[in-house]
């Protein structure tokens, strides 16, 4: 089972190009404020994630996700 | 921070459009000249983008209908199907929908979105789990949401990806609901059915397919894409609309499964609402049979549609990927969409604007949706519209 940090690093592999003008992502990165990703974004980063883990990630989730820590949390919460 | 702060983005968009001196989303239908024609905005224009696909709104009989009703029954219920709401012709019309789909039960609601929405909030429940196409209607959307149920989607209109995805569920598959649409209404795509439901039948689960846009249109009978693919025996509920190709308002559900009697007083969206209008059932209910009494609307509609993809494609725009009577060109940049939308009104075509997030993609599309009305002189003129559109900005007919 993938734990928080193969999360991390995978949502960080995917994330690169937004981390433009020099930004450096962290796990306080807010996907939608911060780093601009739109609702259709979003939804494809989820999709890499889903067909890298071979996970399902319910839609339910995404209210509670704002930074990549959020996102990571509820990955593992997913999958453990 | 302030209740309003959240609708920053509609402002900023309104201001744009009306820096740009057009308001795509409040044009105002001044007055109707036929099923096909109006004056929008001051214009002139030939209707191409109404739904109104088999032209039924101005029937005659259909008109004659639903003034005989609302003279007979008045202008509403004022009540509820389960209270004072329930009159013979809902029982009637529920009755003759189910006779159309060859189903045992049928339940009519007062808006196509009411409908989609009730039966997707209501079908499944907290710990059962609903999967659906990612493209799906915002009325489905809406009901997955309020249904407390697990929701997961799959890529739009890949049979692969949804079987990926029920055999991840494993045995909760028996308490899983798919979800899907005949026509997808932004690019009128059909669903690939016959392969979603074969997946079905290996996987489990049960299926609802949402044909608001394809009743009428496709199968020997009109009865739309799940007739066509031939596996109407593996749907176990379908969803539609009276609003397009019957050329009123109000939805329905049918369903073998008798449990749907049950269900139909679980439904808040059924029961929290005043019933549709006699006038809207009289006219449905005609322009049900008018329907199946015309095939050759079904004939007009697809030729009109064949020769407006035909036309738009040769000159050079980027249709939708298949043929339909829906016929969305994808224009990446969105001021030019905006820029474009205005020209064509004012040229005579009324054509739907689409922007994100109403679009599948990033892209907005300028869609139109063709009418069995429309004659072959009316397509020529929508696709004379477009012929004049000259790139305005960086994007060009893409």
């Amino acid at each position: 089972m993938p734990d928080y940090n193969d999360f991390l690093s995978r949502i960080y592999e995917i994330l690169k190009p937004f981390a433009k003008h020099g930004r450096i992502l962290n796990e306080d990165s807010e996907l939608v404020t911060e780093l601009g990703l739109t609702s259709l974004q979003v939804m494809e980063l989820i999709e890499q994630i889903e067909d890298h883990f071979d996970i399902s990630v319910p839609l339910n989730i995404l209210p509670d996700i704002r930074t990549i820590r959020d996102l990571a949390l509820q990955l593992e919460k997913l999958t453990n | 921070m302030s209740l309003f702060d959240k609708f920053k983005p509609i402002v900023d968009i309104r201001a744009e459009l009306a820096k740009l001196g057009v308001m795509p989303f409040g044009a105002v239908t001044e007055k109707l000249l036929s099923s096909t024609e109006a004056i929008v905005n001051g214009h002139k224009v030939i209707l191409a983008g109404t739904n109104n696909y088999l032209g039924l709104t101005f029937d005659p009989q259909c008109i004659a209908a639903a003034k005989q009703a609302v003279e007979e029954q008045g202008t509403g219920t004022t009540g509820s199907r389960m209270a004072n709401g329930t009159f013979a012709e809902h029982i009637k019309l529920e009755q003759e929908l189910a006779a159309f789909f060859d189903r045992r039960h049928a339940i009519v609601f007062s808006t196509g979105y009411a409908a989609t929405m009730g039966m997707a909030s209501t079908l499944a429940g907290p710990g059962d789990v609903i999967v659906l196409d990612a493209d799906s209607h915002a009325s489905i959307y809406d009901g997955v949401r309020m249904s407390g149920a697990e929701v997961i989607r799959f890529r739009h209109s890949d049979a692969g990806d949804l079987e990926k995805r029920l055999r991840r569920l494993g045995e909760r598959t028996a308490n899983t609901l798919i979800i899907v649409e005949g026509i997808y209404s932004m690019l009128g795509d059909p669903a690939p059915l016959a392969d979603i439901a074969a997946v079905k039948r290996e996987c489990g689960g049960m299926l609802l397919v949402d044909e608001a846009h394809s009743l009428g249109m496709l199968g020997a009978h009109g009865r739309g894409v799940a007739e066509a693919a031939g596996v109407e025996a593996d749907v176990d509920f379908v969803v539609g609309t009276f609003s397009k190709s019957l050329g009123a308002i109000g939805g329905y559900c049918v369903s073998n499964h008798p449990e749907l009697e049950a269900i139909r007083f679980g439904i808040r969206s059924y029961i929290f609402t005043a019933s549709p209008s006699p006038s809207v059932i009289a006219s449905t209910r005609v322009a049900l049979r008018l329907m199946q009494e015309r095939p050759e609307l079904r004939e007009h509609l697809w030729n009109n549609a064949q020769r407006l993809y035909d036309g738009l494609e040769q000159l050079g725009f980027q249709v939708s990927p298949q043929v339909s009577p829906v016929v969305a060109v994808t224009i990446k940049d969105r001021n030019q969409a905006i820029a474009w939308w205005n020209e064509l009104l004012q040229r005579g075509a009324y054509v739907n604007l689409v922007m994100p997030p109403a679009s599948p993609t990033s892209d907005s599309l300028l869609r139109c949706s063709v009418s069995a009305a429309h004659t072959t002189e009316q397509i020529d003129r929508i696709i004379d519209a477009f012929a004049t559109l000259q790139p305005t900005s960086m994007a060009a007919a893409d």
